[in-house]
């Protein structure tokens, strides 16, 4: 088998061989489902790779494992899913501000608590707004397809490495569990060159030391600005999404990860009864792209955000319409991924409501 | 004139000392580095901080270093090692960080005997926040949140480390050692020497528990927490070697 040849496989798998195939170093993990097929492949795959892998105590332990691996420049990652991913959450603001490559794979379940084992999209605030403390930035990645889970994954390395910025993949337990056809190809970035501060024994050199602790108020300002400024680099070079059929649109529905599967299907049928309905779907979370959000909703197209959460990306997209046009939501808190069906009435109802007259 | 004793290359020549007078991680840190240097591994070396006041390690060690959340060193020190196995990879830890908030990393590195050497500094508080009950605070111990005493009532009893670590099959070398004494320190230098040696040979982890002062926590002279060490808490914290798979 090549690795051009289109394979039918499971989301969870292709996660995980795709961090090899970007040449991940070490993987740490615990069990959590739905995403333990991809510590089940890892500590396999990793033996025999002769890399690094560690069935962790914790979440804490795994995700601080990472820290410890990217630290010297590896490539390393975790996966976990939603609650888990919460006792991971310190972690990350100590690794965001200690501008540290982490790669985490969160396959969400429903919350809030244990929830179940479900698919959900109750992540979107912790991945995009963070559950540490402080002011930091996350890049969050949502793939749709098991396709992409491959392509995003490897992006998840590349990005973390250049920008030295934790990457969150967000997945959902629909896609971790799904098969369908894909192709690996190749980890088509560049290597990123991280000898100007991994840590890897001082010598010949002074000793380098990565610490988040701020003795000095105006130097943790820089710091602080610093983040922010990196994340501004990040939003103009990085932010993308997709878009499809908005020209003529009225209506644009708006999903992340496997949900924009079930939108793109709706604006099928809305299409096929004669309404003028687009779609875009952000693929980098964070950054997000406000930006052509409020460029469409200025040309008076009005947004529709489909979710399987409380309207948590609903405020994003409003907060990028600002006020231009109308902005809907059309969600269920966790469970059956809402229909097709449910969609296109869920926005014929929003037609009849917003465009009373012209239907 | 011949030179006698001078600052080991593993520290900083630039450090400044910002513990407490009479504390000892001043003496810890400086038979760390005495040890990596008589090794040769300072730079290969690669530290774990933690947190509490052993969090300025970085400060005085000229070693690469990586600061851990609070009782995550162990797991960093991990990550480090399964990433670049030729390093040697230490934490430096106080008892809240190591045997408190940290236990569950500690402990399984210990069970998974991760080639990393771990020191745990036993003042029986919680130093950087002012003195409070932590694991290893001795029975009537007077501290801020055991105002009258550690009793077992409400705090049940101190955690002994090196006689825990030494029972994990993973653990190649455990001790407990202080620093009140001239004696004392030369047996500290060899057991911290000897938990590294552990590592460099591949057995396993080292570990070593220090007894060691918070004259200000303890509302004591230097002299008199030294003779705290000494008097008591070897009484509950007895020295000793108590694991050493490198004799077998």
């Amino acid at each position: 088998m090549s690795k051009n040849d289109k394979v039918l496989i499971k989301g969870n798998y292709a996660i995980a061989q795709a961090a090899v195939n970007a040449g991940c170093e070490c993987y740490f993990g615990y069990p959590i489902t739905p995403q333990t097929e991809i510590g089940e492949y890892l500590s396999g795959k990793m033996q025999e790779l002769k890399r690094g892998y560690v069935c962790a105590e914790s979440e804490l332990a795994a995700i601080n494992m990472v820290i410890g691996a990217v630290s010297t420049g590896a490539k390393a990652m975790t996966s976990s899913s939603s609650c888990a991913v919460a006792l991971m959450q310190e972690a990350l603001s100590y690794a965001a501000s200690d501008e540290l490559p982490v790669v985490l794979v969160n396959v969400m379940r429903a919350g809030p608590g244990l929830g179940y084992i479900y698919p959900a999209q109750g992540d979107y605030n912790q991945s995009v707004y963070g559950g540490g403390n402080g002011d930091y930035k996350i890049v969050v990645l949502a793939p749709s397809t098991v396709q992409e889970c491959i392509d995003l994954t490897y992006r998840a390395f590349y990005l973390a490495h250049k920008y030295r910025n934790p990457v969150i993949l967000l997945a959902d337990g629909l896609l971790g569990q799904m098969m369908e056809p894909a192709c690996f190809g190749e980890y088509p970035y560049p290597e990123i060159d991280n000898s100007s501060w991994e840590l890897s024994g001082a010598k010949n050199r002074n000793s380098r030391a990565i610490y988040s602790c701020a003795k000095d108020e105006q130097k943790q300002i820089e710091h602080i600005n610093h983040l922010f400024e990196k994340f501004e680099l990040i939003s103009k070079n990085e932010t993308s999404w997709e878009e499809f059929e908005t020209e003529d649109a009225d209506i644009i529905l708006t999903a992340f990860g496997s949900m924009t599967r079930n939108i793109k299907a709706a604006m099928k049928v809305l299409r096929e009864k004669g309404l003028r309905v687009g779609c875009l779907r952000p693929i980098t979370l964070s950054p997000f792209p406000h930006q052509r959000i409020n460029q469409l909703a200025k040309s008076g197209k009005d947004f529709v955000v489909v979710e399987m959460n409380m309207g948590q990306m609903f405020k994003d997209v409003r907060y990028a319409v600002n006020g231009e046009s109308k902005t809907e939501l059309i969600n269920r808190p966790v469970g059956e991924w809402l229909k097709v069906e449910e969609i296109v009435s869920a926005v014929e109802k929003i037609m009849e409501k917003n465009y009373a007259a012209s239907v | 004139m011949q030179q006698v004793f001078s600052i080991p290359k593993s520290m900083k020549e630039d450090f400044k000392y910002t513990f407490c007078p009479g504390c000892d991680h001043g003496i810890a840190i400086r038979l760390l580095a005495e040890v990596l240097d008589e090794l040769g591994i300072q730079d290969k070396a690669i530290c774990a901080a933690s947190i509490g006041c052993s969090v300025f390690i970085y400060d005085f060690l000229n070693v690469d270093s990586i600061e851990a959340p609070h009782g995550r060193a162990a797991a960093e020190a991990t990550g480090v090692k399964r990433a670049r196995p030729e390093k040697v990879v230490f934490t430096y830890q106080g008892d809240g960080d190591f045997a408190s908030i940290g236990l569950a990393e500690s402990m399984h590195a210990a069970f998974r005997g991760e080639r990393i050497t771990t020191l745990m500094l036993n003042n029986t508080t919680y130093g950087m926040t002012g003195g409070q009950h932590g694991p290893t605070t001795m029975m009537g111990q007077i501290t801020t949140t055991s105002p009258t005493g550690r009793n077992r009532e409400y705090y049940g009893y101190p955690a002994r480390m090196a006689e825990q670590i030494a029972l994990a099959d993973g653990c190649a070398y455990s001790a407990r050692v202080a620093l009140d004494s001239i004696p004392h320190i030369n047996d500290a230098k060899k057991a911290i020497k000897q938990a590294f040696q552990v590592q460099l040979d591949g057995i396993g982890l080292g570990f070593v528990e220090i007894l060691s002062t918070c004259p200000t926590n303890w509302h004591m002279t230097p002299e008199q927490a030294h003779e705290r060490v000494r008097n008591e808490m070897v009484k509950t914290f007895p020295l000793g070697v108590f694991k050493d798979l490198s004799e077998k």
